[in-house]
């Protein structure tokens, strides 16, 4: 569904990402893990066109991503739950995910999918009306969850769902995770917490400085030595 | 209630006022109409110093135009609105593509406001310069020119004035209500979240400024066919730009009326430190204008309507929550 064929990327002069090539196909889930400052944030910003690649290529299903602009990529099928949220902190959890089905095909489908999210995170029915800004940060990554789901994508982008959530919290959303993957969604998710994602994905790339270290399905990165020592500590 | 007030405010001027208080309401209602036109944008965190400019293109060009080329004020109009959306869009599109926001978005179009005034000033040969400008009479033998757009009466003013105000309030509505007031909320608060569910911010943000930028030329046409005087002091510059962003924020840029409580407000300060101090202090309503709108942001951030209207629920919210 999703290919990077040698994508390098960066900021000005700064380089991040070097030749990065992965793939997703259709109804996996995929992580992409690597310590901190490794460019995991950087590539989803690259796939979701916040930042243009400067050489390689991202297809969604054949297509070339490389002309597209931001706007145009959820068309494709592609949303994003962004590194902390980024919700609209003065809207309304309603509202938020009023947003996420901007698009108009996505908008003619609204009350549906919306009793569909609402189903997925109960506690977002019940909050509906308060404002996106004074939720916890476990509710506030379900609404941005829910808010990309809005727009019925095909992939789904997730940075860092776990980050600053409480452990009991960060279960629950790799919970969601698993049941999305279940649901025959297709993932690409960055992690740090690599002990937890890997539970839930079918395949991992390791990223480090920019680069992928290695890959394969998520039990055999469990297993391999390099992981277990730098990332799990055993 | 709300048909009410409107006949009130229409039917005022018929009974009998004099022609100082007549000039002052009309002052506030056309302050009310730039104002508004000025928080189209203002209030989706789009804070522009520069509508001064836009202004002085609406006020100038129709008298230049007049004045030089003897083109009636509908010629010059639509002239002016053609010259102000090419410099909106000027300004505008390199400051959405590039994600120009907030501080340094203010700094850009706080340039705008003073480069044209500068423009006005050093085109004194045909603009009068410093001194201002005044359009050439067509009521020498007649009171009232339609082809010059120049009426004696004060009353036709009225009218007119009043009938743009409210064409403003209804685009402001008009903005509400689209997907797209919800979308230029959304791309205030996180603009690249906003850009990742599909929002086309340069494009949306760009309309916004058009029709904020147009209405706002429209004003500077009114304002000196009306006073048949244009000054760069007046019409353009950061005086007047800062005068905007003042009167929006003090009256309240988050509710419909809020702008024009703004500019009762402002013009009766302005007004109220003429009539104490004279022309003793020159400039001291300016730099009253700096005190309070320090105090407005501090202490009054949704402003003057905007703090009467949630005060107002709370107590109605009480009074249901006792009964």
């Amino acid at each position: 569904m999703l290919t990077l064929e040698n994508v390098s990327a960066g900021y000005g002069s700064f380089q991040v990402l070097f030749g990065v090539s992965l793939e997703v196909k259709a109804g996996e889930s995929v992580a992409v893990i690597g310590p901190n400052g490794a460019g995991k944030t950087t590539l989803l910003r690259v796939i979701s066109k916040l930042i243009d690649a400067t050489a390689g290529e991202i297809r969604m299903e054949g297509r070339s991503l490389n002309a597209v602009p931001a706007h145009e990529v959820i068309g494709l099928g592609i949303a994003q739950v962004p590194e902390n949220r980024r919700l609209f902190p003065r809207l309304s959890i309603e509202d938020n995910l009023k947003m996420g089905a901007y698009l108009p095909a996505a908008r003619a489908r609204f009350a549906e999918r919306l009793e569909m999210v609402f189903a997925l995170f109960p506690r977002m029915k019940e909050r509906h009306a308060q404002l996106a800004g004074t939720l916890s940060g476990g509710e506030q990554q379900m609404c941005a969850i829910g808010r990309a789901l809005m727009s019925g994508p095909k992939l789904l982008l997730l940075d860092e769902p776990s980050a600053g959530l409480a452990p009991v919290v960060v279960q629950a959303i790799f919970e969601v995770v698993r049941k999305m993957s279940a649901e025959g969604y297709t993932v690409l998710i960055v992690e740090q917490n690599v002990r937890q994602v890997l539970k839930v994905v079918n395949r991992a790339y390791l990223l480090e400085t920019g680069r992928i270290k290695s890959s394969g399905s998520a039990a055999e990165l469990l297993n391999s030595s390099e992981i277990r020592k730098a990332y799990l500590g055993i | 209630m709300k048909y009410a007030a409107l006949a009130l405010l229409a039917a005022a001027p018929l009974l009998g006022m004099g022609n100082y208080p007549l000039h002052l309401l009309i002052m506030c209602v056309l302050w009310g109409y730039v104002y508004t036109s000025w928080s189209v944008m203002g209030r989706l965190g789009m804070v522009s110093f520069g509508h001064g400019a836009f202004m002085g293109i609406g006020a100038y060009v129709v008298v230049m135009a007049w004045n030089h080329y003897g083109l009636s004020p509908w010629i010059g109009a639509p002239i002016a609105l053609v010259l102000t959306a090419i410099v909106a869009l000027l300004i505008g599109y390199p400051c959405f593509r590039f994600k120009i926001v907030g501080h340094y978005f203010a700094l850009v179009t706080l340039a705008l406001s003073e480069v044209t005034r500068l423009i006005i000033v050093a085109l004194r040969d045909q603009t009068g310069g410093s001194l201002g400008v005044t359009p050439n009479t067509a009521l020498a033998e007649t009171s009232y020119s339609l082809g010059a757009l120049q009426f004696s009466s004060k009353l036709v003013w009225f009218y007119v004035i009043l009938a743009f105000w409210l064409g403003g309030l209804w685009i402001w509505k008009k903005v509400d209500e689209s997907m797209g007031r919800l979308a230029l909320e959304a791309i205030s608060q996180e603009e690249d979240a906003a850009a990742s569910i599909g929002i086309n911010v340069t494009r949306l943000k760009l309309r916004v400024t058009l029709i904020s930028a147009l209405m706002t030329c429209m004003g500077g046409v009114l304002y000196a066919q009306y006073q048949a005087y244009v000054n760069p002091e007046t019409v353009s510059g950061i005086g007047i730009s800062l005068q905007m962003v003042f009167g929006a924020i003090a009256g309240g840029m988050f509710v419909r009326l809020g702008p024009t409580v703004g500019a009762v407000f402002t013009l009766l300060l302005a007004e109220g430190l003429r009539l104490w101090f004279g022309n003793l202090y020159h400039g001291l309503d300016l730099t009253v204008y700096g005190l309070m709108l320090v105090l407005f942001i501090i202490y009054m951030p949704k402003g003057i309507l905007g703090a009467a209207t949630q005060a107002w629920e709370k107590r109605r919210g009480g009074v249901a929550r006792a009964a």
